[in-house]
């Protein structure tokens, strides 16, 4: 059961993702990077992570993209055109993703001998459990976090604020 | 448990709950015209059946006979994808809602479709998934109108979320779980004087959920995404027959489940307002449908203060609206957040 709804949900996260770089038209990318979302919140509720699934719903699928569509609506953006791609992104770029894909997945490959693995399996991580981590083990990191986040607020707003307009 | 079993029982659930679920929504419209047309000192629909009872019969079938546009000039795939997104949204989060005291048979729940330990999380989630049905109509109907009340709609939405979901922080942390049959056990022992909006002191929390749910369902006072008078119908401007009744039905449907949100959190869900005062009844099914009695009498008071605020409150501005939600009810909400937390630290 859990490894059918695995391959649907892997599947549409793919072809969500592969979507968004073949349509021309930004609002249908931006749909599916939320198809994308969607799916991968679905895939962390597979592996037993429901507090993420919902916050991965909640801030990308809800708030994220919502941004996105609508910058994409007041701007009314058209189609893009297509053109066909810079030499240069030919000529490194296929090697240079190749090669960083490489890396990575050898490097998940090693370290995967020494980390417990997580599997498709009934066994849920509770929110309880992870605001335990959350706020004893790596208090200092989250308010780290908190206060840059606090930190970007106050620049977005002194950017946003119009010269001489008190 | 046998799967095909679980399986089976879920469906006839589901299947239930959505034919329950639409006719309240048709009834709701009912409702609505009948007030609104007593507190405008007029009578409402009268002539179709007794006291109008068989108007959203004929209504629906109206709807349903309709020439069913589509403009030249739209964006055809998200134009139709557009009113089943709002329609699906809404009809979503009535899934975890629980409608009665959590009695199994063979294993399964009753009286509730889905029981998820992150109840309350998934209907934010659906909440705030919904905005695109109205974001994609205004922007594929490729009209002013229904563009400029998609953006007013988007823009008002995610700003009242962010309210909405702050001012419910303080009932989760009341009961240390998020999962909505938890939150309603807390309140179920003293009845009215253990309810959060009572005796849980979360009645601030209760006044900004109820503004920012006003907000998030596009309801009066804060209907400008279809506000007639400046854009003749907003976001669904270009639709027909079917498809704007979809839109229609998914309002009202919002409606209801706020209705059931607020029933469930602040208002002690299915108990009883007596609490132990009255004695549990011995009859197994009377012990069985009695909180659903009272479940549904809530959110018809929820509903009906609903229609009373459309008939009595006007529509606020736009910067009004912003203002208000930004300037006021969050900080309030964080307010709440911070007393409640406090509170409970002092007195654990």
């Amino acid at each position: 059961m859990h490894l059918v709804l695995f391959l649907i949900f892997a599947a549409f996260c793919l072809a969500g993702a592969i979507n968004l770089l073949l349509q021309s038209h930004p609002i249908n990318s931006a749909l599916s990077l939320i198809v994308v979302m969607s799916s991968l919140a679905v895939l962390y509720l597979l592996l037993g992570a429901e507090f993420l699934a919902a916050a991965q719903i909640i801030v990308y699928a809800g708030a994220v993209m919502v941004l996105f569509t609508f910058v994409v609506m007041l701007l009314n953006v058209g189609e893009e055109e297509k053109t066909h791609g810079s030499r240069v992104a030919k000529v490194i770029g296929f090697p240079a993703v190749a090669v960083i894909l490489g890396v990575v997945a050898t490097i998940v490959l090693e370290t995967q001998k020494h980390l417990a693995g997580v599997s498709l399996s009934d066994g849920v991580t509770t929110t309880q459990d992870l605001s335990r981590v959350l706020f004893h083990e790596l208090l200092l990191p989250f308010e780290l976090t908190s206060v840059l986040i606090l930190i970007a607020i106050l620049g977005a707003v002194a950017l946003a604020r119009k010269e001489g307009h008190s | 448990m046998n799967f095909w079993f679980f399986l089976l029982l879920s469906i006839l659930k589901v299947a239930l709950v959505l034919v329950v679920f639409l006719t309240s929504v048709a009834y709701t419209v009912l409702l609505e015209r009948k007030l609104v047309g007593r507190i405008q000192n007029r009578w409402g629909p009268s002539r179709v059946g007794p006291f109008g009872l068989l108007q959203p019969l004929v209504d629906g079938a109206k709807l349903f006979l309709k020439e069913d546009m589509i403009p030249a000039g739209v964006y055809k795939p998200l134009y139709l994808l557009a009113p089943l997104i709002a329609l699906g949204c809404s009809l979503l989060s009535i899934a975890v809602v629980p409608f009665g005291e959590p009695i199994t048979w063979r294993g399964v729940k009753l009286f509730e479709i889905a029981d998820l330990n992150i109840g309350l999380l998934i209907i934010l989630g659906v909440t705030s998934i919904s905005v695109y049905g109205i974001a994609l109509a205004g922007w594929s109907s490729n009209n002013k109108y229904s563009l400029l009340g998609a953006l007013r709609s988007s823009a008002q939405m995610v700003s009242y979320e962010l309210a909405l979901g702050l001012s419910l922080v303080g009932v989760v942390l009341r009961t240390g779980s998020l999962s909505l049959t938890d939150i309603v056990k807390v309140q179920s022992v003293h009845g009215i004087a253990s309810w959060n909006i009572f005796g849980g002191g979360q009645i601030l929390a209760f006044f900004i959920y109820l503004t920012a749910a006003y907000a998030e369902t596009n309801r009066a006072p804060f209907d400008l995404p279809e506000a007639e008078t400046e854009l003749t119908g907003g976001y669904h401007t270009e639709y027909s027959s079917m498809k704007f009744a979809m839109f229609f039905m998914a309002e009202y449907g919002n409606m209801i489940t706020v209705g059931c949100v607020a029933t469930l959190l602040f208002l002690g869900g299915w108990t009883s307002p007596f609490g132990d005062l009255i004695p549990p009844p011995q009859n197994f099914f009377i012990h069985a449908l009695m909180p659903i009695l009272w479940f549904v009498a809530k959110v018809f008071s929820f509903l009906f203060l609903y229609i009373w605020v459309r008939g009595t409150v006007p529509r606020f501005r736009y910067d009004q609206l912003m203002g208000y939600g930004w300037k006021y009810l969050v900080p309030a909400a964080m307010l709440n957040i911070v007393g409640t937390s406090l509170i409970m630290a002092v007195f654990p």
